[in-house]
């Protein structure tokens, strides 16, 4: 037998029962395109997150203070200590390696008031160094200077939405002064929009110098977080390792473990957020897997169908001399087809999706060449495998007791 | 030549066993026109299926073409029976809803030819059988009885075997378009020499044979040159 007749055994076969190949074909086409689609969707979903936690900095090393730990008594939340300072500030600018940047901030919540209008804001005490650290680009007026640092002067950069929040009828917010608890600022910069969103959105904030902030809001001269941005990507764990010893000599303490500060690493917070979407994607696929293995069932049982149907057929064939082998490979090629044509339905499909999910703008879906070919392989071993044990049924029959089967 | 010496064949299911066949003897030289008659039960099928090299006998041996072929594996029993033995069969078994050449290829396909020769050895098998060349592109489904028959008849032939063997060939067919198939036998037999061994359980049929081995209960009762051989005369089909 060449390879064309069994492809024309193969065709003949497929279309005598349109309806039936297509409807089993259908099981390996949503299982194939539910695969590809729900992958590619968690690979977008994965993107885009390590895309909007990259948008915070570039390499950074974030340090905050830790709990007093009291003994006994109510314990204090994480980070509401007030263990860090300026000085812990300056140490780690001149004696850490491979530092980009750095800035000092000092947070807080305030009432902001404007023309009659108010919000409530976080306020982001800091150096003119956090554009380059947490990438704050300004798109009118400019950002504070070192001169307004030194002299704790009373300037403040709002964020987009602070702006549309309390100048309601669109006038021009440079220049005007707000009211931050009893204290007169002036805008002197409005920061692009990031687009970011929930509890930690930088279009909702104020930023003003950090020497400010500790004067007239929080009153002391803590700082309540330290933005170290690393050199290269590469640089960051050394960083944030030398950072650690550093204010642990700082601070005297000798036990890492009783540190009264804690610091966290971009990269480990990208690796872990991708640790999750990768579990949501796998999870995804496996749903998705467990459709396209029913498709398989599908198939299995449309073959046995066709094998009894077929009784007679694949007695005459061995009885004008097809082996075994013959008859085997006719009806493993049979399901092999149905489902390789299936699978590139599916992944026509599934692409169809991942691309209509994106032009949604649902999520930046990215079709990868790795599942695609998973899915091909997985949709041509399917074929293997549930053709088999009907193939092997069909090339296992007596051929007498085939020819008389009614 | 085929020569069939002592061949039994019992089945066993259980306990029970049941003799089919009981030592059967005999020889047909090529060219010869054999019909094998019997009534249902007599072995005659299962005598068949070991002729047919479908099965094996249980003992005794079964050369065909000098080659024994009572020994051997399902694969080389599917290569000699691809190569020396044609089918017709009493339920035809054409391939539905394929047309009549396509059905004709059939054998040719597992015998390896090359497709270019393929449809002109269809077109003189189908010749040989008698079949109009307007149905060569008829689906299967679309003949009737006598011309479907003609069809299996010149798919027994295509491979040329040694001899074509046909089981109950006019079973499912009227008795004028059966006379008519049973011409064609006769006539591949006389003009192009054809050994061909019909088995049947009709005497009428049978008599169109040149010789009538008649089986009964496993044995052969009679092995006879049949001297009022019922000669159908040529049909323009």
């Amino acid at each position: 037998m060449t390879t064309n007749d069994i492809l024309h055994e193969t065709y003949s076969a497929l279309s005598a029962n349109k309806v039936r190949t297509g409807l089993t074909m259908l099981g390996i086409i949503i299982g194939i395109s539910s695969v590809i689609a729900m992958v590619s969707i968690g690979n977008g979903a994965q993107s885009s997150i390590a895309a909007s936690i990259q948008s915070i900095g570039s390499n950074l090393v974030i340090v905050t203070p830790g709990a007093q730990r009291s003994f006994g008594g109510p314990q204090q939340a994480r980070g509401s200590a007030q263990t860090l300072t300026v000085a812990d500030g300056q140490a780690i600018q001149s004696q850490v390696a491979n530092i980009g940047s750095i800035a000092f901030d000092v947070t807080s919540r305030e009432q902001v008031v404007a023309k009659g209008t108010n919000t409530n804001t976080s306020i982001t005490g800091t150096t003119p160094s956090y554009t380059t650290v947490r990438n704050v680009e300004v798109d009118d007026g400019n950002f504070f200077t070192e001169e307004d640092v030194a002299s704790s002067n009373k300037v403040a950069v709002v964020g987009p939405t602070v702006v549309t929040d309390l100048f309601l009828d669109g006038s021009e917010p440079v220049g005007q002064q707000i009211r931050i608890n009893n204290g007169i600022y002036t805008i002197i910069g409005v920061t692009k929009s990031k687009g970011g969103s929930g509890f930690s959105n930088a279009d909702d904030a104020i930023y003003m110098p950090y020497t400010t902030a500790q004067h007239y809001l929080t009153g002391n001269q803590y700082l309540s977080e330290i933005d170290v941005s690393a050199a290269t990507a590469d640089d960051t764990t050394q960083v944030q390792n030398d950072v650690t010893t550093l204010l642990l000599a700082q601070h005297h303490i000798s036990d890492p473990t009783k540190a009264d500060f804690s610091t966290l690493n971009q990269s480990d917070i990208i690796a872990t957020a991708s640790s999750v979407t990768g579990t949501f994607t796998i999870l995804l696929a496996a749903v998705a897997g467990i459709s396209l293995l029913v498709g398989g069932i599908g198939i299995m049982n449309m073959m046995l169908t066709t094998v009894t149907e077929r009784t007679r057929e694949i007695g005459l064939r061995k009885a004008i001399g097809a082996k075994k082998s013959d008859i085997n490979t006719q009806f493993l090629i049979e399901s092999i087809m149905l489902t390789f044509t299936g699978g590139v339905i599916g992944v026509i499909l599934g692409w169809v999706i991942s691309l209509v999910v994106s032009k949604l703008g649902i999520i930046q879906t990215s079709v990868s060449v790795s599942s695609v070919l998973l899915a091909f392989g997985v949709s041509a071993f399917i074929g293997v495998v549930f053709g088999y044990y009907p193939a092997r049924r069909a090339s296992n029959l007596n051929p007498i007791e085939a020819l008389r089967y009614e | 030549m085929i020569e069939v010496t002592d061949i039994t064949k019992t089945y066993q299911s259980g306990d029970t066993s049941f003799q089919a066949l009981k030592g059967v003897s005999f020889s047909i030289n090529d060219g010869e026109f054999v019909a094998i008659m019997g009534p249902s039960g007599s072995g005659k099928s299962t005598l068949m299926h070991i002729l047919g090299c479908l099965d094996t006998p249980t003992s005794g041996t079964y050369f065909l073409d000098g080659k024994d072929v009572s020994t051997m594996s399902d694969d080389a029993l599917a290569d000699i029976r691809r190569d020396k033995i044609g089918f017709v069969f009493q339920s035809f078994n054409l391939l539905p809803r394929t047309t009549v050449l396509r059905n004709v290829t059939l054998p040719l396909i597992y015998a390896n030819e090359l497709p270019e020769k393929r449809e002109a050895d269809a077109r003189a098998a189908l010749q040989s059988a008698g079949l109009d060349e307007r149905y060569y592109t008829h689906k299967s489904n679309q003949l009737s009885g006598g011309q479907i028959q003609r069809v299996a008849i010149a798919r027994a032939l295509v491979n040329n075997p040694t001899m074509i063997l046909a089981d109950e060939p006019t079973g499912n067919l009227d008795t004028r378009t059966g006379e008519i198939v049973l011409g064609t036998f006769q006539q591949l037999n006389e003009t192009l020499g054809r050994t061909v061994v019909l088995i049947t359980h009709e005497p009428e049929v049978a008599e169109h044979a040149d010789r009538i081995i008649v089986i009964r209960d496993g044995v052969i009762v009679s092995d006879a040159k049949n001297y009022k051989k019922r000669k159908v005369e040529h049909h323009d089909y």
